[in-house]
């Protein structure tokens, strides 16, 4: 029987390889286009928006937790995590990002909606190789190629002894 | 006045992702690699520091200064503790992001069902 379906399958291979060869040009004919500009409109306001909601959070540390502006940047940063998380728990986060796009993936509150989002996915694979096996799926490219740069520069400076100026 | 500028550059850095989707066609993990590693760039000429002081939370709350902190953290300690700092250090700054996103994201996965 294996060898009656091999030749079989080969034939399908070979037209589905031919079509293959097109499958990017009919791909680009029927994708939706895409309206440029204004995705950067929605983007560019839901971005700020969500900066100057961080900038309240860090003046608000530095008023009432008298910190100065690099103490606040750190709890700043997870005040808008949890904000982040508590949203993509109650659903609201996906449905603001399918309408501002880039503006709310870029910032860091984005970052911690991928990681929420593939933990409450994969929690039904339970908890080890589910949640914990799944979080970094999106995120984790962000800090291998964010950690890997680091270092590179660090290398750069360190085997030329550039004087760090700007800490 | 900071609240504008960090709306404005906020804005501008996340057009630039916007962009790099539109334009360049580029997955969602595509382009935050490419803005935090252009954030790492920046920081390693000294250039995403002045846009922090400048712009507020418009610079430090994008994907970009999560690429500037890691630089940023193997930078000092390799200034403070010579070469083995480079290891040590990159998660020094970042390390606020990182856990509290990994120890919150943990606790809605035990305690919530997932919508939509």
């Amino acid at each position: 029987m294996g060898t009656k379906t091999r030749p079989g399958s080969k034939v399908k291979l070979n037209s589905l390889s031919l079509d293959a060869k097109n499958y990017k040009q009919i791909a680009k004919k029927h994708e939706p286009s895409r309206n440029v500009f204004a995705n950067c409109v929605r983007a560019f306001l839901a971005g700020g928006v969500i900066c100057v909601i961080g900038q309240a959070v860090q003046e608000f540390f530095k008023a009432v937790f008298d910190m100065t502006e690099r103490e606040a940047a750190n709890p700043t940063v997870a005040v808008m995590i949890i904000l982040s998380i508590i949203l993509t728990s109650m659903g609201v986060y996906d449905k603001i990002a399918q309408w501002a796009g880039a503006g709310s993936a870029v910032p860091v509150t984005g970052f911690a909606n991928s990681m929420c989002s593939s933990a409450l996915e994969s929690r039904t694979e339970g908890l080890v190789l589910g949640v914990g096996a799944n979080m970094f799926k999106l995120a984790g490219s962000v800090i291998v190629f964010g950690v890997v740069a680091a270092f590179i520069v660090g290398v750069i400076y360190a085997i030329f002894g550039i004087q760090v100026r700007h800490l | 006045m900071i609240f504008l500028w960090a709306f404005i550059i906020g804005g501008a850095i996340c057009v630039i992702g916007q962009l790099l989707f539109d334009v360049a066609k580029l997955t969602p993990a595509h382009t935050m690699s490419a803005l935090v590693v252009g954030g790492a760039i920046m920081d390693a000429f000294g250039w995403y520091e002045p846009l922090v002081k400048f712009a507020g939370a418009g610079a430090s709350v994008p994907i970009t200064s999560f690429g500037n902190s890691l630089v940023h953290g193997a930078l000092s300690e390799l200034h403070r503790d010579g070469w083995v700092g480079v290891i040590t250090g990159i998660f020094d700054v970042t390390s606020a992001g990182i856990s509290s996103a990994i120890i919150f994201s943990f606790l809605a996965a035990l305690v919530v069902r997932p919508k939509g």
